[in-house]
């Protein structure tokens, strides 16, 4: 008996460190998982935020530009940059035959001559004198830098030609060749070079989507939970309502955007592409998981607080709003902050609704055409270019980033301002 | 009290028959309270008492499935009239609850929250006054008046209860009811809660639920005694302790069921 006792004893406790380990598995295995994706992104991703610049030394020819004596500052502006841009790069090597000068050229990005305009109009006085100028160098000897481009592929499969790397190699020997904090990729807005391309105005797409999403999502979900939680008749009705809003909440989002698109833009003709159609469509997706937080903290609020203000003589609607609705505001906060964080990483239905498109502006207002930030990605993800590889990741780890932020802001809001009662 | 040797009566329940859903939960209720005395409604569990005791600030609306018949007069008026207002009702029947329900507020919000939403204060001097008195007449003031903007709930059960009980009071009610209100308390608070019950009762209807028949002898002039729904017997506390007429309520106080 009493040994039989002991066995029994002994098989709890082995079950206990069963489920034990089964736990600290399945741990383990998540936090493996996450480890690689995250040093997968990392490790792809953190050169995107450092540039290649080369230093170039440029004279400012006042005939090549076209200056008369004495320029205004509107002459300045007006002026013919492309002569001694194309110059300074041709001077490079004295040798240099017209095709080599061609490709001399390619080493730096299209921006070139804007970039030695800037330095004339940040100092005038250089007018006839040579400076070293930093230029954005072309996205593939960016990469070559980096270390990240095959150098010893055949010289037909790369798209670097043998006598750029040999002028190159040359200007990193001479110190030419700097990099430096790539400050662009978060002021430039999209463009097809890859040196160039910044997430600026999917940044401010995504901001400006959010922000919509939120000013619609909010006050019609609390609303509505507030409405079908304390005040609405429990019937077949309410149910049915209550079912349906479980289902939209798990209806998948393309649908969302087939909608965005068949109605808002097709009926009411809203502005393609604009965050507000984005916003509005986002905003539908949102609802659902806004109105089942709230009624979740609505639920939570102890009866008795309510009780307590209904017996002190308060009607309905003051019992609701001075005393349920603050208690579930913090669940209510971070369920919206949470519903957000997956408005924000939401791709299909802004690229059915036209977010897609290719912006190489910033847009200032919900109405100005942008992407945004999920879309980004997917848009570089496509590009052949080697240097969006990096750009990829990079903007996955701005994602990331905001995401990390968002859902700490809705921690805190849970704990800081949630009420114990006793 | 008594006026020239009558007994006022402040509440007069006739025929009250309570369903929840389709089960009835009181059966034919009829029930006098005097004014000015502390009634105890004592039972075994589930026999009607709170159940009678929130029918009197209409508290079974806030239940879905509960329906009340027959007629509850308060000042010659029926509360359960088409006509009467539930909220000015609740301002006269104030309620303290089993577990002490204190808001999650400052102390001083608990007590002015009634004050405030009848508005009962012209200035904050007044509120004050209002708060002092409530937590005096409560026997609280002596405890909380340095921390008057500390959180409610972070006082002691006792302490939260006699809170709770100030808060009844604020709006100056004719009745108070009490669903057993010190089941959640030590003896020690118990007490003071049971000497304040009874200097309530020169200002105030009591009517207390309790499962103690100790309690309900100590603090009530009358007691009911409710089984199963039916109310089996009522009358002066004395009598119904000492000299009861019916055999289940004698076994009930002498400890032979419930």
């Amino acid at each position: 008996m009493n040994k039989n006792k002991e066995q029994l004893l002994n098989k709890r406790y082995k079950a206990e460190k069963r489920f034990r380990l089964y736990g600290q598995g399945a741990i383990f295995m998540a936090l493996l998982f996450l480890t690689i994706f995250i040093f997968k992104i990392f490790s792809t991703g953190y050169s995107a935020f450092q540039k290649t610049w080369l230093i170039v030394p440029v004279t400012f020819d006042a005939e090549l530009m076209m200056l008369e004596q004495n320029p205004s500052k509107e002459d300045l502006k007006d002026a013919d940059y492309y002569d001694i841009a194309l110059k300074s790069m041709a001077d490079l090597d004295p040798n240099a035959n017209e095709d080599q000068e061609n490709e001399l050229k390619r080493m730096v990005s299209y921006f070139f001559e804007r970039e030695i305009k800037r330095e004339l109009l940040n100092d005038p006085s250089l007018i006839g004198k040579t400076k070293d100028v930093y230029l954005t160098a072309s996205d593939d000897l960016d990469q070559v830098f980096k270390g990240n481009y095959p150098r010893d592929l055949p010289e037909d499969q790369r798209r670097v030609t043998d006598y750029q790397l040999k002028i190159f190699d040359q200007l990193v020997e001479l110190g030419k060749v700097e990099s430096k904090f790539n400050l662009s990729f978060f002021t430039y807005p999209d463009s097809r070079e890859a040196e160039l391309a910044g997430i600026a105005s999917s940044f401010m797409g995504s901001i400006f989507s959010i922000l919509v999403c939120l000013m619609i999502a909010f006050p019609v979900a609390v609303l509505a939970a507030i409405y079908l939680e304390e005040f609405a008749p429990k019937n077949r009705f309410t149910d049915f309502i209550e079912v349906n809003i479980n289902n939209l909440a798990a209806v998948p989002s393309i649908v969302f955007g087939l909608l965005g698109l068949g109605i808002l833009l097709a009926v009411f003709q809203l502005p393609r592409s604009t965050p507000l159609v984005g916003g509005i469509t986002l905003s539908l997706m949102t609802l659902p998981t806004i109105i089942i937080a709230c009624r979740a903290s609505l639920k939570a609020v102890p009866p008795s607080i309510r009780e307590a203000a209904l017996a002190m003589g308060a009607s309905k609607m003051q019992t609701t709003m001075h005393h349920t609705v603050p208690l579930s505001m913090p669940g209510t906060l971070s369920g919206t902050i949470i519903g957000l964080a997956q408005a924000l990483g939401e791709t299909a239905p802004l690229i059915l609704i036209g977010m897609v498109a290719f912006v190489n502006t910033i847009p200032g207002s919900p109405l100005d055409p942008a992407a945004s930030l999920p879309v980004q990605i997917y848009i570089w993800a496509e590009s052949a270019e080697r240097g969006f590889v990096e750009k990829v990741s990079a903007c996955i780890m701005v994602l990331l980033g905001f995401l990390i932020i968002m859902n700490l802001f809705a921690q805190i809001i849970r704990h800081k301002f949630e009420k114990k009662w006793s | 009290m008594k006026k020239n040797g009558v007994k006022m009566i402040k509440i007069n329940s006739k025929n009250v028959d309570v369903y929840y859903g389709k089960k009835q939960a009181l059966f034919n209720i009829n029930l006098d309270i005097e004014e000015n005395q502390v009634t105890a409604l004592i039972g075994p569990s589930g026999c009607g008492k709170s159940t009678f005791l929130r029918c009197l600030n209409r508290m079974n609306d806030v239940i879905d499935i509960c329906r009340v018949k027959g007629q509850i007069i308060i000042n010659d008026f029926d509360i359960n009239d088409k006509s009467c207002d539930v909220v000015r009702l609740r301002e006269k029947i104030g309620m303290v609850f089993q577990k002490p329900n204190p808001f999650p507020k400052t102390i001083y919000e608990n007590i002015s929250y009634g004050p405030t939403i009848h508005g009962m204060a012209q200035s904050k001097s007044e509120m004050d006054e209002i708060v002092e008195t409530s937590l005096k007449k409560a026997a609280l003031w002596e405890e909380v008046k340095d921390r008057l903007h500390e959180p409610g709930t972070g006082l002691s059960g006792g302490q939260q209860q006699r809170l709770c009980i100030a808060r009844a009071i604020s709006v100056k009610p004719e009745v108070i009811l009490m669903d057993e209100p010190c089941s959640a308390l030590d003896p020690i608070a118990t007490a003071q809660i049971e000497e304040l019950i009874d200097e309530l009762k020169k200002d105030h209807t009591i009517i207390i639920v309790t499962h103690s028949m100790a309690q309900a002898a100590r603090v009530s002039q009358n007691t009911g005694f409710f089984h199963l729904g039916e109310l089996i017997e009522h009358g002066s506390t004395d009598k119904i302790f000492k000299n009861p007429e019916n055999k289940k309520t004698q076994d009930y106080i002498t400890g032979r069921f419930g």
